[in-house]
């Protein structure tokens, strides 16, 4: 029988780590990934796991002792957020390069300046060329959920790459709602242990990781992470079959709610779905528009072709990006999801939308007027401004 | 771990019948003291004792480690420039997780190699930290007092009026500006149990001692070694054993230990030289010697007898 329970979003990862009994956390302490290390080191201090912690100077320390922690052959994890991240930067290339199977519970906050501490996706986003595999979630339960499947997803052997999964700082993060916890045991079989090919420590075979390479090589290394982006795709949704089964949960690449019938979409990733879902539900119940949704889950790989085809058949649709790129022509969910429509010949009408930086609330009147948009635009075939922000000052 | 350290040490034992670890193949300079550092470190390890070598980003690296080619016996780690220290430190975790866990049987020691640049300068914070952890590792700086890798360009371990591409002597400019940081005194500040300064000095005997102590310490060790570079400082690739001992010999480059908070000098030249022989063989020096500069010259005489002077002091001489 599973466990209910109540918690917030940090207490869920946390607790997930708890049941993983990962070999090696450096951590650093920012808000407001804080609590997953706190309530890490209590578990440790109470003996509950044998975890080590590693309690680095910074964050480029962390993802640095990490790479080492793994290379070496231990399952390795950190949590961090915003500027963590950023000053991991370098970091997370060498990560995904030297094909560790590292996890990083990344709590999603805005990056400076001006220094702000609430959730938007500039911090993941702006890691989103890094060759990590990413995936968000709308709730703690999805956080949870996530996390149980990650190392399953990295370290299988036609993959190699690290994981991010990330939750929206704050209104995830610290907000507390009711949760479903898998059995420990069955977490336990379903993760299993680390059995790592190639590592340092390997006694019978001494291994060189992080070298130079010439133009002669840095190509095909270039051409690898690519190829296990590629298998990721197959193993992200076996790992969530077989995570099906023992929670009775499902997951994919994207949630598709409302979307059977529907005529005007909007897609969008992390907690504003759920805000997104009660605006549907009443626009379908007062005016009968067939609205939809589609929830990305995972971005990294970009599951392209999937996407276009939810939306192949919708009139309108709306991206909404919860972080600038400043290319001056939207948001990179935008740019990557327009793009995927054009490859596959979709002609639904498209508008970007960024909403909720630094932490902005987005409303369910918000979303009414997007979808009041996407009526007219579908109607008309004019898009007035095919970028623009909700819910500015003005 | 006593008697392994009062053990006699035997030159063609240790130096030329001992099996190397860091292999010939690898593409550092002629002459270069960094190679020889390594090599020589490297050896102390006694045999069966296996290893894990890391490197920061430097010229080490880069002619070591170009793919397909490892010159390590070891296993070997380089992950960026600034984080050789935390790097080794997870290598460090995991091995005593693991070991814990029963998943590995041997003994491993942990070393990590970096420049001045990436010790001194951009890889201090990570190192420090490291260290202040009290991972059991040796961080050894291969010290030739400037970003070599790059062509040249000062670091905090340059020397004062050493001409580098970004300290370069001119018509009214003379090289660096700032005497060099004293790194061995910071890392023995962190109380760590083992801090050693060294460099390649007559049959080897005293980098070889430190290495071994330094590795075979429990907790982290620091070794600051003194490693000319042929290209940077401007002297034939012949001289470089000629090079080090002047630089014990004048003063500027003292070989002592820390253990456990008590310094001890391990060479006292038995006739102090004058900076100017450390300096004359050596281009990047070469301004000094002109008839406007003595003034200069006897500047860096004043600061290497101020330096000595308070090494005799915490050496208790």
């Amino acid at each position: 029988m599973s466990i209910r329970e109540r918690l917030s979003g940090n207490e869920a990862v946390a607790y997930a780590i708890k049941q993983i009994n990962p070999d090696v956390m450096p951590a650093f302490p920012i808000t407001p990934s804080t609590e997953i290390p706190q309530y890490v080191a209590s578990y440790i201090a109470n003996g509950d796991i044998d975890t080590e912690f590693i309690h680095v100077e910074s964050e480029h320390s962390s993802m640095s002792a990490a790479i080492g922690a793994s290379a070496a052959g231990a399952r390795t994890l950190t949590a961090t957020s915003s500027c963590g991240l950023a000053l991991m930067w370098e970091e997370l290339y060498v990560a995904a390069s030297d094909r560790l199977p590292i996890v990083l519970a990344l709590v999603n906050r805005a990056l400076s300046g001006p220094i702000n501490i609430n959730a938007d996706h500039s911090d993941s986003m702006g890691a989103r060329d890094s060759g990590w595999i990413q995936i968000y979630a709308e709730s703690n339960q999805e956080a949870y959920d996530n996390f149980l499947q990650s190392f399953k997803i990295a370290e299988n052997k036609d993959v190699m790459l690290p994981v991010m999964i990330c939750q929206d700082g704050f209104i995830t993060s610290h907000g507390v709602e009711n949760i479903e916890l898998v059995e420990d045991e069955l977490v336990k079989a379903f993760v299993g242990e680390r059995n790592p090919e190639h590592f340092l420590l390997n006694e019978k075979e001494p291994m060189a990781i992080g070298p130079y390479a010439v133009s002669n090589y840095y190509m095909e290394s270039k051409r690898g992470q690519r190829q296990a982006m590629l298998n990721a795709r197959k193993v992200i949704l076996s790992v969530a079959e077989e995570f099906e089964k023992i929670s009775g949960r499902k997951y994919g690449f994207f949630e598709e709610y409302r979307m059977e019938d529907a005529e005007y979409a909007v897609v969008v990733i992390g907690s504003a779905a759920g805000t997104a879902k009660a605006a549907i539900e009443h626009i379908r119940s007062t005016t009968g528009k067939k609205v939809g949704l589609v929830k990305i889950r995972v971005f990294r790989p970009f599951p392209d072709e999937e996407i276009a085809a939810a939306l192949s058949k919708v009139k309108a649709v709306a991206i909404l990006d919860r972080s600038e790129m400043f290319s001056g022509t939207g948001g990179p969910l935008g740019a990557e999801v327009t793009a995927a429509l054009y490859r596959a010949k979709v002609n639904a009408e498209v508008v970007n939308y960024i909403y909720g930086l630094g932490g902005r609330d987005i409303t369910t009147d918000d979303f009414e007027k997007v979808y009041e948009e996407l009526y007219r635009i579908a109607e008309t075939h004019e898009v007035r401004d095919n970028y623009r922000y909700i819910g500015l000052r003005e | 771990m006593d008697n392994v350290m009062n053990k006699s040490y035997n030159f063609k034992e240790e130096m030329i019948n001992k099996k190397d670890r860091f292999v010939p193949g690898h593409r550092m300079c002629a002459g270069c003291g960094g190679a020889v550092a390594v090599r020589s470190v490297l050896r102390s390890l006694h045999e069966g004792d296996k290893a894990v070598v890391g490197n920061a980003t430097s010229c080490l690296e880069v002619s070591s480690y170009m793919y397909p080619y490892s010159a390590y016996e070891d296993s070997y780690i380089h992950n960026a420039f600034e984080n050789a220290g935390a790097t080794m430190s997870g290598v460090e975790t995991a091995y005593r997780v693991l070991k814990g866990q029963g998943k590995i049987k041997g003994e491993y020691k942990f070393i990590t190699f970096g420049g001045d640049g990436g010790t001194y300068d951009i890889g201090f914070q990570s190192m420090s930290g490291a260290m202040e952890r009290g991972h059991d590792f040796v961080y050894v700086c291969y010290d030739n007092g400037a970003y070599m890798n790059t062509g040249t360009q000062r670091s905090s371990a340059t020397p004062r009026f050493a001409d580098t591409t970004t300290t370069p002597a001119g018509k009214v400019k003379n090289g660096k500006v700032q005497v060099r940081k004293d790194l061995a005194a910071i890392m023995a500040e962190h109380h760590i149990p083992y801090v050693g300064q060294t460099t390649f000095l007559g049959n080897f005997k005293d980098i070889y001692t430190k290495a071994e102590k330094a590795i075979y310490t429990p907790g982290p060790a620091f070794l600051n070694v003194l490693s000319p570079c042929p290209r940077g400082w401007g002297y034939e690739t012949s001289d470089m054993m000629e090079i080090c001992r002047l630089a014990v010999d004048t003063c500027y480059w003292p070989m002592f230990e820390v253990i456990d908070g008590t310094w001890t000098l391990t060479y006292t030249p038995k006739k102090k030289l004058p900076i100017e022989d450390f300096l004359r063989p050596q281009r990047r020096f070469r301004h000094l010697f002109k008839p406007e500069n003595e003034e200069l010259l006897a500047d860096f005489q004043k600061e290497v007898d101020k330096n000595w002077n308070e090494i005799l002091i915490k050496c208790n001489m």
